[in-house]
């Protein structure tokens, strides 16, 4: 009975190439070389799994007791050649996958700016990747694209074979920005900001959603990515540009409010310093960031002085998530300077470093144009 | 288990007839397991103050804007009251002392000793907390005081229920005498209150010299 | 007095009418047939007069034996409560198509998805493993007892009223809607305001520490109660692996504790451990309870490792093959058990060389597992295989847990985890190890020990339909999913737009029913077995011609388990002495020292129940006088010094002359 049940699987694997499984079958570069590691790793580890389960099934009907022409050697329970393969086969398995494990998981590491845009295409020193910074909301996604000041809910574009650096945070709670047609997920969490490098490689229109359990709205915190050609995507910024709306602030308090299923929106106009009050959890007036906070920090605190500076907040963003909460929410109150009189330092964001052609090598792999850093915790505040 | 060395030892070279079961059994002695058992909850115990150390040393750095350690520490206050849990280590080994000679009355005076060590300990303990949260610097203020209170908290809490269970004990052997059960727990207990003295010489060190001088 | 809110608000905190959920028609109707039930069974209970004897023989039992049987019990109920879940979610999720909504709106949805972890995790797999371990390892180490009896009891009682705790939320308030680990900051106060995720902790932390203690207990009794000749590397390996469990509970579960109370910090007390402002940080969290829950995987999965070797060997009826590798394997495992929790969250964003350092050292565990799929695989050869039940859920485990295995080794590569984290494959691949490897493993464990608890086989017939239907439906539950990970689909979700996935949901749905079927043919394999016990009797204490200790005494073992205690020389102890002739003493009994049955335990694991449900709904008078009464019950239990007795020679001599002549019988 039991060596059917696998045949059993078969007609489930030609399904498959009929179903639209976008993860074998992505349309950019990043998610093409994850699709290529994940047959790879699959393949390699067949090598070892179907002996063993061809074995099993083997010994099971060999040694079944109503065949008593097989051997019964009831005492045997060791052998030192035996124990050796047991162990070694294994091993050298996952020695091989180990190295690949290493090579690509810091080829393909997120943060890293991509090298190439398709196999054998090298990204050109000098070439600008678009930035799209996204925030994941309660329940809907904000994109904002700093370089041509416009933002939009729920719908993204990108041009097709041009470097994309994505910059993800949250407003509330933890998700996961990914577009499985792309390249593979990163978390998006309030108050950190996470990097996604990839390229896409075909026109067309794709999905993307949050992977992370997220609360109420979840399961309609979709968004549509558009793949156009750069004549496209021109037009697509343009009809932004030309139908106005603005997102400062205040509008953004408002659209951060819990909604689910909230249909595609487009601001012409966007305050350039939203996403840095976003990551640092002040778009809120008179709130303290979190970059500010940090500075404050790492120079000893404010003093007794600064245990007051506690405000109760003004209104709560999660009041749908359930009944009033039991004890009153506060914040840290920003503190005015000279130089920053509306109590937020306006520090420019920093840039990512240019794209380095230098192939890597070596045994820690260096990002290109930085030096080793291996455990330094890296989801920071810009 | 130790009883049947001697009759398993002399079965074993017998290689004919081995002997498959004990014919001369006696009683376990009670409570044989309990030294271990108790060493092992101390160990799981170590563990909840690894966590709430490894907690403060990733939040001990976050004051949110607000006080930090240099503002809020009173070292000569917290070194008298080390001085106290430390000495109710010391007068707690007497008492062990004395339950070894037998000597109930001195080893319940060295229990009363060691409890009101104790109780010093968390007056003082609760006279800080009062202070800084009488200052403003409340476990809701930042994420280090939220970790500094929660440590320390955990350790007065423990520090709590050891002299909780002191009273219980003094009045046992008072009642009872110097009794097996009775010696046991005076045992656990006195791994459970060095055990505490030694989390605190960490707190000490981490929390407070390092805190300082940060 | 009803009319003064403030009052109100003193005496009940924040529970209402309101709490009661006589909105939702599947709550009431669900309510409705337990109140139907629970009462049903406290009739006849009370008809039949029962109290008595469930309070002196079992309640208030410290015997392991009777505490595993009931920990098995407890298993088995909750898992009934947490198929209902998961046959709710692949309902939902083979409806929710075309803008139909399904049949489940978001507030309840996600609670369904957090219990059915919840339950799955810590009332259904752990009390099967907690309670097989009870009930045979001290048998298999020739001991009476475990080490500390009256804790054995609390600690059960703890687990139950855990469980008791999350089953109370279904009916009074709700549980928590943020998934099985209830990260920060959607768990706290800001987004969850409600009681959900303080049912999650306090019933966590009321289970956790029942966990908890029975490790402490297994490890001292492994440790200190072997019987004499019973070195190390003469351990049966169920006794390793459950060593090596209870060693990682003891490791892991403080972690746990330690952790939920800093998230109750954050919800009781307004800290700012994991909140977003002042200073706090949610992905300390992530990595706390990862550093308790990667360890969790392998508390689970080792004593079905175990439950495997036993059978393997039994039913082959070959020395298992490759002991020492097979005790080695497990202990690399536990130790790297605790270094592999950030595979969890590669995509956290750590940095390539931590995520591949945690990447390659979770392929590392592949190895001893793959070394212990070998060593059954060579134990199997050239041996003389029964194709009984426990045979055949270890062949079905050694084909499906393989496959599990690849798939988790696949997750482990993080640029590979980038596109299947959090998916359908990703829930598929845990599935596949926790149900062919835990289930499985638990289920032959059960058939396997079953004649040794109530001296009677399982009807191999009902069981054989069992198996055929939960292996076979778990392909067809779980086969799709890894499909659906392929197409890009998330956890978690409660409607669709794609229709091209619906058919995938709808095999899926199949596959849980075939499940459903599967759990039934066992029930119904419980209850023909028990009508015809007497043609499935065992009377020689060794139905499958065992070769560990346990199988040398009688079925049911007598309280004490052996009326005297073994001498071992070889790690098959039992097999060792068929094979050189032993003769079961007949004279030279004694007195037998045994502890003492106490309702201490069950007391006050329901005080701790009432302190939980009083902070849950904030009574605070409530939780004052529980705690002030737990604790006065802890200290009172501590004044009774008489906790054991001498079972008499004569009752001794007794019950050994019952067994000599039953064994006459056979011989006969």
């Amino acid at each position: 009975m039991k060596p059917y049940r696998i045949f059993a699987l078969l007609p489930l694997l030609a399904l498959l190439g009929g179903c639209n499984a976008i993860v074998l079958n992505p349309a950019g570069d990043v998610a093409m070389q994850q699709r290529d590691l994940v047959i790879i790793s699959t393949v390699l580890m067949l090598l070892i799994i179907i002996p063993v389960m061809a074995l099993t099934v083997f010994f099971a009907w060999r040694y079944r007791q109503s065949n008593t022409s097989a051997p019964y050697d009831p005492d045997w329970d060791h052998s030192t050649h035996l124990e050796l393969v047991i162990w070694a086969a294994p091993l050298l398995i996952i020695i091989c996958l180990g190295a690949i494990t290493w090579m690509a998981t810091h080829l393909l590491d997120p943060f890293r700016p991509i090298e190439r845009t398709a196999p054998g295409q090298t990204v050109a020193r000098e070439t600008k990747p678009l930035k799209v910074d996204v925030v994941a909301l309660d329940w809907k996604w904000l994109f904002i694209y700093p370089d041509y000041g416009i933002a939009t809910v729920n719908e993204m574009a990108a041009p097709v074979g041009q470097p994309i650096h994505f910059r993800i945070s949250a407003s509330s709670v933890m998700n996961a920005f990914y577009v499985p047609a792309l390249a593979g997920m990163i978390y998006a969490m309030p108050g950190m900001q996470t990097q996604l490098h990839a390229v896409i490689n075909k026109p067309g229109d794709f999905k993307g959603f949050s992977a992370n359990y997220s609360g109420e709205g979840f399961s309609k915190m979709r968004f549509d990515f558009l793949a156009k050609n750069d004549a496209d995507f021109g037009k697509w910024v343009s009809d932004i540009k030309a139908a106005g709306g603005n997102l400062g602030r205040t509008e953004y308090l408002e659209l951060e409010r819990p909604s689910e299923g909230v249909p595609v929106k487009k601001f012409a106009n966007v305050d350039p310093n939203l996403f840095h009050l976003i990551v640092n959890l002040c778009v809120q007036p008179g709130k303290m960031c979190t970059h500010e906070m940090a500075a404050i920090d790492a120079k000893g605190g404010l003093g007794l002085a600064g245990a007051d500076l506690v405000q109760r907040i003004e209104y709560d963003k999660s009041a749908r998530r359930g009944s009033a909460p039991v004890l009153a929410k506060a914040y840290v109150a920003s503190v005015c300077t000279t130089n920053a009189p509306m109590g937020m330092e306006m520090t420019e964001v920093q840039q990512p470093t240019p794209v380095s052609s230098t192939p890597l090598q070596g045994a820690g792999l260096p990002r290109p144009g930085t030096t080793f850093q291996s455990f330094a915790p890296r989801p920071s505040n810009s | 288990m130790t009883t049947t060395t001697a009759a398993s030892a002399s079965l074993t070279e017998a290689k004919e007839t081995p002997v498959f079961y004990v014919a001369d059994e006696h009683d376990h002695p009670e409570g044989s397991s309990t030294m271990l058992g108790f060493w092992l909850y101390l160990m799981s115990d170590c563990l909840i103050f690894a966590v709430l150390f490894a907690t403060y040393g990733v939040l001990g750095g976050s004051y949110a804007a607000g006080p930090s350690p240099k503002e809020l520490f009173d070292l000569p206050l917290v070194a008298v009251n080390t001085s106290m849990l430390l000495l109710s280590s010391i007068t707690y080994g007497f008492a062990v002392l004395e339950m070894q000679k037998k000597n109930v009355n001195a080893m319940l005076l060295w229990l009363v000793v060691t409890g009101l060590f104790g109780a010093a300990f968390l007056g003082i303990e609760l006279y800080e907390f009062a202070h800084m949260i009488h200052e403003g610097a409340t476990p809701q203020r930042s994420a280090f005081l939220s970790s500094f209170f929660t440590l320390v908290g955990t350790h007065g809490l423990h520090v709590t229920f050891g002299i909780i269970w002191m009273i219980t004990l003094i009045t046992q052997v008072w009642r009872f005498g110097l009794i097996e059960a009775n010696k046991r727990r005076l045992l656990c207990l006195s791994m459970f209150w060095h055990f505490l003295d030694v989390v605190w010489i960490g707190v000490f060190t981490f929390v407070y010299l390092m805190g300082v001088l940060r | 007095m009803f009319d003064n809110p403030e009052l109100m608000k003193a005496i009940f905190g924040r529970l209402t009418l309101e709490a009661l959920p006589l909105h939702e028609p599947i709550l009431v109707a669900t309510f409705a047939a337990v109140a139907i039930g629970g009462l049903a069974v406290v009739g006849a209970i009370t008809y039949f007069k029962l109290w008595g004897y469930l309070w002196h023989e079992w309640f208030t039992s410290v015997d392991h034996k009777r505490i595993g049987v009931m920990y098995i019990i407890l298993a088995l109920v909750m898992l009934l409560r947490g198929f209902a879940d998961a046959v709710m979610m692949r309902a939902q999720q083979a409806i929710a198509f075309n803008g139909s909504e399904g049949y489940l709106p978001a507030h309840h949805f996600d609670q369904i998805f957090t219990a059915h972890g919840v339950i799955m995790i810590f009332f259904v797999a752990m009390p099967l493993v907690t309670g097989l371990m009870n009930f045979v390892v001290p048998l298999q180490i020739g001991a009476r007892d475990v080490a500390f009896p009256f804790l054995n009891n609390f600690s059960f009682w703890m687990t139950v009223m855990g469980a008791v705790l999350v089953m109370a939320s279904l009916f009074v308030g709700e549980f928590a809607r943020t998934g099985w680990l209830a990260y920060p900051p959607l768990s706290n106060l800001a987004y969850s305001p409600d009681v959900g995720v303080d049912y999650y902790i306090w019933s966590l932390q009321v289970a956790g520490v029942g966990t908890l203690l029975s490790g402490v207990n297994l490890i001292a009794t492994i440790v200190k109660m072997r019987a004499p000749g019973m070195t190390l590397m003469k351990m049966p390996v169920f006794t390793w692996t459950a060593l090596c469990t209870n060693i990682l509970i003891v490791a892991a579960f403080p972690v746990l504790t330690g952790v939920l109370a800093l998230l109750s910090l954050d919800r009781y007390a307004g800290t700012n451990f994991f909140t977003n402002d002042f200073g706090g940080n949610a992905m300390m969290y992530v990595n706390l309870i990862w550093i308790w829950g990667h360890p969790e995987v392998y508390i689970l999965i080792l004593p079905a490792f175990g439950v495997f070797s036993e059978v393997v060997s039994t039913f082959s009826g070959k020395r298992l093959f490759g002991y020492t590798s097979m005790v080695y394997a497990t202990v690399v495992i536990t130790i790297l058990s605790y270094l592999v929790w950030l595979h969890h969250f590669f995509t956290m964003g750590s940095g390539a060389s931590v995520n591949s350092f945690f990447g390659i050292t979770t392929m590392i565990i592949s190895i001893p597992t793959g070394a212990k799929i070998f060593n059954w695989l060579f134990t199997m050869y050239r041996g003389r295989i029964r194709f009984e039940v426990p045979m055949m859920w270890t062949v079905a485990f050694m084909l499906t847990f393989v496959i599990g295995g690849m798939t988790g080794v696949l997750l482990a590569v993080p640029p590979a985890d980038f596109v299947l984290h959090n998916s359908l494959f990703l829930i598929a691949h845990f599935h596949n190890v926790i149900i062919g490897g835990v289930v499985f493993g638990m289920f032959a464990g059960i058939t396997y020990w079953f004649p040794k608890a109530f001296g009677f086989k399982l009807e191999p017939f009902w069981g054989k339909m069992s198996f055929w239907f939960w292996v076979i439906g778990f392909w067809f539950a779980f086969t799709p999913l890894y499909v659906l990970g392929l197409m890009g689909v998330t956890r978690r979700l409660r409607v669709f737009d794609d229709p091209s996935l619906q058919i995938w949901f709808i095999i899926a749905a199949l596959g849980a029913v075939m499940i459903a079927i599967g759990i039934g043919c066992f029930l119904v394999q419980i209850a023909v077995s028990i009508k015809n016990r007497d043609k499935l009797r065992d009377v020689t204490g060794d139905p499958w011609n065992g070769r560990t200790l346990e199988w040398s005494t009688s079925s049911p073992p007598p309280a004490y388990n052996f009326a005297f205690t073994p001498v071992i020389h070889d790690n098959d102890a039992w097999w060792d002495m068929k094979k050189r002739g032993y003769q079961r003493p007949l004279e030279g009994y004694k007195p037998i020292h045994m502890p003492s049955n106490t309702g201490a335990g069950i007391i006050l694991a329901g005080l701790s129940a009432i302190v939980a449900f009083a902070l849950i709904w904030h009574i605070w008078w409530l939780v004052i006088v529980g705690f002030v009464a737990l604790i006065g019950t802890a200290i009172g239990h501590t004044f009774n010094y008489h906790r054991s007795f001498h079972i008499p020679r004569e009752q001794v001599v007794e019950t050994e002359r019952e067994r000599t002549q039953l064994l006459q019988t056979v011989r006969a």
